[in-house]
């Protein structure tokens, strides 16, 4: 019996080491293909990081960057837009991102940003809702409850139920830091992806809520805030409100690694627009 | 002969390594869920984290209580159970007693459909149709409330519930019945005094069964409940242990305190569902010795 099994295991093993040479053999052939694709080969990690909110734009950029250098890992680190922000500064990252522009007490510590895309935020209320436009300190009312019924604000005899994302989503994130209701709140629900928000919004009468400009639909309105329609080209000249820069913050004056600076000329260039726009943010015009 | 053992050697080790797996899956599942729920117990404080009010995990002054979720859960399991046991039990009892075989022959299978649909199905027909009727029904100004998802959840419990259920009427001794009828008692009579409960631990099993599956549930919940951290009430957006856990984890940064304190939630939840088995196990034990 045991003369058998120790033959079986042989086999196994023989099996087995043949499979992963061949394997070897495979991969060593195809990266030699590629890097003679290449003219001239980028190599090396880009340590990034920051702001939750930006993590798909950069999981959407750098998975097509690292497609056309596949020498170069691009790595992301949701951390917040503050950590991204000291991760620049102290060194830790070699680009760090943020979903908002530096305050002037970190742009006094040397750094710089480079603006790579803008994040719109529709309003939107259901298509029964006679409300069509919003001040921004309309918003901030009913979002934290200081109107607690739409009459108030032009509509119907009627209560606000406020519809939105859980907290750690990005556009819970920019809604409320731009309109200035961090924390404060009045959810009658929190879901958990911006279809459920239109979906939720769409089911109730008395519903607002926020989504990503891209999301928005024929099932809900989006209403104009301070008289502006949100739209790519409003979020672009800077006239819609709810809007914010998603940026990458470097030191200034001190150069990139080449493979660093590759990646932001990528994701500034026009080529990146697309994947931007794919994203559920708005490209630079 | 040698093959023949040898075989029987081979065989009986993989039977071995086979049932070892769910055993060495529940250790490692018990051991993860522990290293990783403790440190954040401990860092807020077993006392604030289990009877803390307010759960504001993003917050710049961020806090961490989860007595809402615990009693939102305990709430509608209890809510669940008392729609779905009495609905469950007359169904078992429809079935195993009364049911002439040609309607038994449609029942049954719709019983054994129910437990096969997916939570995700349920969570959408609750959305759609429940959401709105709890809407109208009660003049709230949104749907998604505690009452929304307990409804759900009733239903979700009765495969369960009912398949146990009848099992144990089914299993009682046709002589205690005839006994009984030979007394002169009627039908519905034997059925209420001897046969439910001859049959009564079986039927807690079912209960305790449809209970582990109510306060496990996340999908279906996390659709009707609204998932806001308040303080439950029957006609308040709440949000359940499960869905505190699924709703937050996506975006939870690694390693913050907010993604270690939903693993903290997920021990809780794995502790309440271990006691709910212990709490099976027991009923069932007590039955066979009763036999």
């Amino acid at each position: 019996m045991r003369k058998s099994t120790k033959r079986v295991f042989a086999l196994f093993t023989a099996c087995a080491l043949m499979a992963s040479l061949t394997a070897c053999g495979g991969t060593q052939d195809q990266t030699a293909d590629n890097s003679g694709e290449q003219t001239a080969t980028l190599s090396g990690a880009v340590a990034t990081g920051g702001s939750t909110s930006v993590e798909k734009v950069i999981g959407a950029l750098s998975e097509s960057f690292m497609e056309s250098n596949p020498d170069v890992d691009v790595t992301y680190d949701p951390t917040g837009s503050g950590a991204g922000i000291t991760g620049a500064a102290d060194g830790t990252l070699d680009l760090g991102l943020s979903s908002r522009s530096l305050k002037e007490e970190e742009a006094a510590q040397g750094l710089k940003e480079t603006t790579f895309a803008l994040d719109g935020i529709a309003i939107v209320v259901n298509k029964e809702s006679p409300v069509t436009d919003l001040s921004l300190e309309q918003i901030k009312g009913l979002a934290d409850g200081t109107i607690t019924n739409w009459s108030e604000v032009g509509g119907n005899d009627a209560p606000v139920v406020l519809i939105g994302r859980e907290a750690g989503s990005g556009t819970r994130d920019g809604f409320e830091s731009i309109v200035g209701v961090e924390d404060t709140c009045k959810y009658e629900q929190e879901l958990t992806s911006t279809g459920a928000v239109i979906a939720g919004v769409a089911a109730n009468p008395n519903a607002f809520g926020y989504a990503s400009l891209s999301a928005v639909d024929d099932t809900i309105k989006a209403v104009t805030v301070d008289g502006v329609e949100a739209s790519e080209a409003t979020v672009q000249d800077g006239t819609y409100k709810i809007q914010r820069p998603f940026i990458f913050v470097t030191k200034d004056g001190e150069e990139l690694s080449a493979q660093a600076q590759a990646f932001v000329d990528y994701a500034t260039s026009d080529a990146a627009d697309e994947l931007i726009t794919a994203a559920g943010a708005v490209p630079l015009a | 002969m040698k093959l023949k053992h040898i075989i029987e050697r081979v065989m009986n080790t993989v039977f071995f390594v086979c049932g070892m797996v769910s055993i060495a899956a529940v250790l490692l599942i018990t051991i993860y869920m522990v290293i990783a729920g403790l440190p954040a117990i401990l860092e807020i404080g077993p006392i604030d984290f289990l009877l803390g009010q307010v759960w504001q995990s993003t917050a710049k002054d961020p806090q961490f209580g989860i007595l809402p979720f615990i009693m939102t859960s305990v709430w509608g399991t209890l809510g669940a159970v008392l729609i779905g046991v009495p609905i469950g039990l007359c169904t078992a009892i429809f079935l195993a007693k009364l049911a002439p075989p040609k309607i038994a022959a449609v029942v049954h299978p719709a019983v054994e459909l129910l437990a096969g649909i997916p939570s995700v199905v349920y969570g959408l027909i609750g959305m759609m149709v429940l959401v709105p009727g709890v809407m109208n029904v009660f003049q709230l100004k949104s749907g998604s409330t505690l009452l929304t998802a307990i409804l759900v959840l009733a239903v979700m419990i009765l495969p369960s519930i009912i398949s146990v259920s009848e099992t144990a009427l089914r299993a009682v001794p046709r002589e205690y019945e005839e006994a009984s009828l030979g007394l002169g008692a009627t039908w519905i009579e034997t059925i209420c005094k001897v046969s439910v409960p001859a049959a009564k631990s079986g039927i807690a099993a079912g209960v305790v069964l449809g209970v582990g599956r109510a306060i496990g549930e996340a999908m279906a919940v996390m659709m009707v409940a609204g998932n806001v951290a308040n303080m439950p009430g029957l006609f308040t957006s709440v949000r359940f242990l499960t869905t505190a856990v699924a709703s937050e984890m996506s975006y939870a940064a690694d390693g913050s305190l907010q993604k270690q304190a939903l693993f903290s939630i997920g021990l809780i939840l794995f502790i309440f569902i271990m006691v709910i088995n212990l709490l099976l196990g027991r009923i069932l034990k007590k039955g066979d010795t009763a036999k």
